[in-house]
């Protein structure tokens, strides 16, 4: 056991701590809505794609500096600790990219992943529908062969950043006759076509993050098939291994910081005595969260893929999130609750935690049969 | 960055869950547990191969290893609570080590690292411990007070009443000063106290790890409506609760270790947080692990109880989870005020 970074992670931190210290992200716009900002994301990802560290874990022939999972985590960790945001492609970045690196053909990867790099191109996720959520193998979209294209028709919900996609990675059913998971095809969809229609989906905050995208009879050539027809649940998962593994730890900086701020606020207020059990648990719960997602990065460094653990620490943090803003309420008091007020807004955010990336109670059925090897219910497929 | 175990330890870890597995099978550890007595053999055998002394250093006569290897047989010893005054004896010799004098550690420690002499510590207040564990067998104990000091005093020079802890697996006994200056303080004081802390965290950790074996062995066999009772949900995540709860306590607790032996400047708060975590744990662990085990867990042939036990009287040991909690929010209110004067 050896919690401390090596001299050569010490000095990618270092250089990232510089390259962040020079480029920093304009003033967040206070208006103009989600367009402002996410044009403020997309600017802010040019100057990290100049400054080479829009994608420090890609391979340095995609562009990337192709760091370590250690130095990966440490980028997360400044990322966060900089409080700058995420860069706008992060779906791209984080999960096309590397979905391509590993299913993509040659041509695929010399296509897309330099305009992802650059911000060209925004890339959206289009696997979640009205009917397939949790049970996402149950998808409907259809995808039928037409000559040298596909005709795609369905529809998708929960896409966030679909108006600014140039990309939708799009899991459809191609073989209705083919078993739940083996009837699926992963497809790289253009978003600019008229068959292609998104509206915004207001969400408990008041403000859009996510889509529904209504698809009828798009088009897709053939080339922009990912990993073989039929071969879409193997290619999907590699996405979703992918979204747990780095945003973790922007996440678990995240924590931490609303955290100091709730006990800053505690010590202002006067009350830091008074909230001091709840607070020291949430630090505690904060901490284990870091150590865990520490030791699951060692994991996957001595056995390669990513386990099953790393759902308890989406699972405690997700939890511990929402006990931490609902404290918060107590802590600050009634100016919590008042709209426009940061608080109200992490309260309410908060309660997508335990939903997004997979359900709370997903997570504890994945925990029990694939890290407990309990037995699972029997139910109709 | 890498946490996990070195293959010396992993070496370690193995050897003693192959020995305990042999050695404190359940069946005789209930034995000693229903005699109240604490299984000498094994202690001897334990006592030949070095274990007490593990963490003392070698000019001392111990092993001159860490806090880690000392986490890894505490976790064993927890896991299968073998009837010996190990955790105990560790710990007294742990605040000596560390908050003694160089002279007050070479009277003491040698015997504690033999395991010629047994060594027990408690919190006391004015001299007085309520419940010292291990103090039935020890022949030295230390007191730490609330204030920070530390004394070290025979059995002799204190009156010692046992006590029927609902424990049987491990003596208990209210410890009382035969008089205010008997025995000697620790030069130090009760710095080594951080040490102590992680030692029974570790072994809450290899409590709540068997209890969840045990429960998860359990819930996969029996069966009620023609299924095993653990594919259904109600059971299936309250499991996921129990690993979620010892992997907390258990990544606080090897955080903890680490620290003692590579950061010990910051041991205070991370044992705070391996103590509070591993309390917390202790208890809702080997609670459900009856509960999941239904009526059969609510008998004494059962053995779920004896973990239970054991982690109810641990999670008190040195403080309870409020307690440590309390310490971590004034270290954190201390970093508050220490950044607005900054």
């Amino acid at each position: 056991m050896d919690l401390t970074f090596s001299p050569k992670e010490i000095a990618f931190r270092d250089e990232l701590r510089a390259g962040l210290a020079d480029n920093q992200p304009d003033a967040e716009p206070s208006d103009g809505g989600e367009d402002a900002h996410y044009t403020w994301r997309r600017d802010w990802q040019r100057r990290l794609y100049d400054a080479g560290w829009a994608a420090p874990a890609w391979p340095t022939e995609y562009g990337g500096r192709g760091a370590s999972l250690t130095e990966s985590a440490i980028y997360f960790e400044e990322i966060g600790r900089a409080r700058v945001p995420m860069a706008a492609n992060v779906l791209g970045l984080l999960l096309g990219g590397p979905t391509l690196m590993v299913w993509g053909t040659d041509e695929q990867k010399e296509r897309y992943l330099p305009p992802i790099l650059s911000a060209e191109e925004i890339w959206c996720q289009g696997f979640s529908e009205p009917d397939a959520g949790s049970d996402l193998a149950s998808l409907k979209t259809r995808a039928v062969k037409d000559g040298e294209e596909w005709v795609v028709t369905g529809q998708k919900v929960w896409t966030s950043g679909a108006q600014y996609s140039k990309w939708c990675m799009l899991v459809a059913r191609s073989d209705n006759e083919a078993a739940k998971h083996k009837g699926l095809t992963y497809f790289l969809m253009d978003m600019e076509q008229d068959a292609v229609q998104v509206r915004p989906l207001r969400q408990i905050t008041g403000e859009a993050e996510f889509n529904e995208l209504f698809i009828e009879e798009a088009r897709i050539p053939d080339a922009n098939v990912v990993g073989g027809v039929g071969n879409g649940w193997k290619v999907a998962l590699t996405t979703l291994m992918n979204e747990r593994a780095g945003l973790g730890f922007a996440l678990q900086i995240r924590l931490r910081q609303l955290l100091d701020d709730l006990i800053a606020k505690a010590a202002e207020r006067g009350v830091l005595e008074q909230f001091g059990d709840a607070l020291a648990e949430l630090h505690v719960r904060c901490e284990s969260i870091r150590l865990l997602a520490w030791k699951g990065l060692t994991d996957v460094e001595r056995y390669g893929q990513p386990g099953p653990e790393g759902s308890l620490v989406k699972w405690l943090w997700s939890d511990t999130n929402q006990r931490l803003t609902q404290l918060a309420v107590d802590i600050v008091g009634p100016e919590a609750l008042t709209s426009g007020e940061s608080w109200s807004y992490e309260l309410l955010r908060a309660r997508g935690n335990t939903i997004e990336g997979g359900t709370t109670e997903v997570l504890k059925n994945i925990v029990a049969e694939r890290v407990l090897g309990l037995p699972r219910l029997k139910v109709a497929t | 960055m890498d946490f996990g175990l070195t293959d010396d330890q992993r070496d370690i870890q193995r050897t003693a869950r192959d020995l305990l597995g042999e050695r404190a099978k359940p069946e005789r550890v209930r034995a000693h547990a229903e005699s109240r007595r604490m299984d000498s053999e094994l202690w001897r055998e334990l006592c030949e191969l070095g274990w007490p002394g593990i963490a003392i250093a070698e000019e001392h006569g111990g092993g001159g290893l860490g806090s880690i290897e000392l986490g890894i047989l505490c976790e064993e010893l927890g896991r299968s609570l073998a009837p010996v005054p190990f955790l105990p004896s560790a710990m007294a010799a742990a605040v000596i080590e560390h908050g003694g004098s160089s002279e007050q550690c070479e009277r003491f420690l040698p015997g504690l690292a033999s395991g010629e002499t047994i060594g027990a510590l408690g919190s006391a207040v004015d001299g007085v411990a309520d419940f010292v564990v291990g103090a039935g067998e020890a022949q030295l104990l230390v007191l730490v007070e609330d204030d920070g000091s530390a004394r070290v005093v025979s059995a002799q020079e204190a009156d010692v009443g046992p006590l029927a802890s609902i424990d049987p697996t491990r003596s208990a006994a209210r410890v009382e000063l035969s008089s205010a200056d008997a025995g000697e303080e620790l030069a130090d004081g009760c710095v080594g106290l951080g040490r102590a802390l992680v030692a029974v965290s570790s072994e809450l950790v290899g409590v709540c790890d068997r209890a969840l074996a045990m429960t998860v062995d359990y819930v996969k066999e029996r069966k009620q409506f023609g299924v095993p009772v653990g594919s259904y949900q109600a059971v299936s995540h309250r499991c996921a609760q129990m690993l979620l709860d010892t992997e907390k306590a258990r990544s606080t607790a090897a955080f903890a270790a680490w620290t003692a032996d590579a950061d010990p400047g910051s041991l205070a708060e991370a044992a705070a947080m391996a103590k509070a975590a591993a309390s917390e744990a202790g208890r809702e662990v080997t609670a459900a692990a009856i509960q999941m085990h239904g009526g059969i867990g609510f008998t004494w042939e059962a053995d779920v109880h004896w973990l239970y036990k054991r982690a109810q009287i641990d999670a008190v040991l040195l403080g309870g989870a409020g307690r440590h909690r309390a310490r971590l929010a004034s270290i954190l209110a201390d970093r508050v005020s220490a950044d607005a004067t900054a």
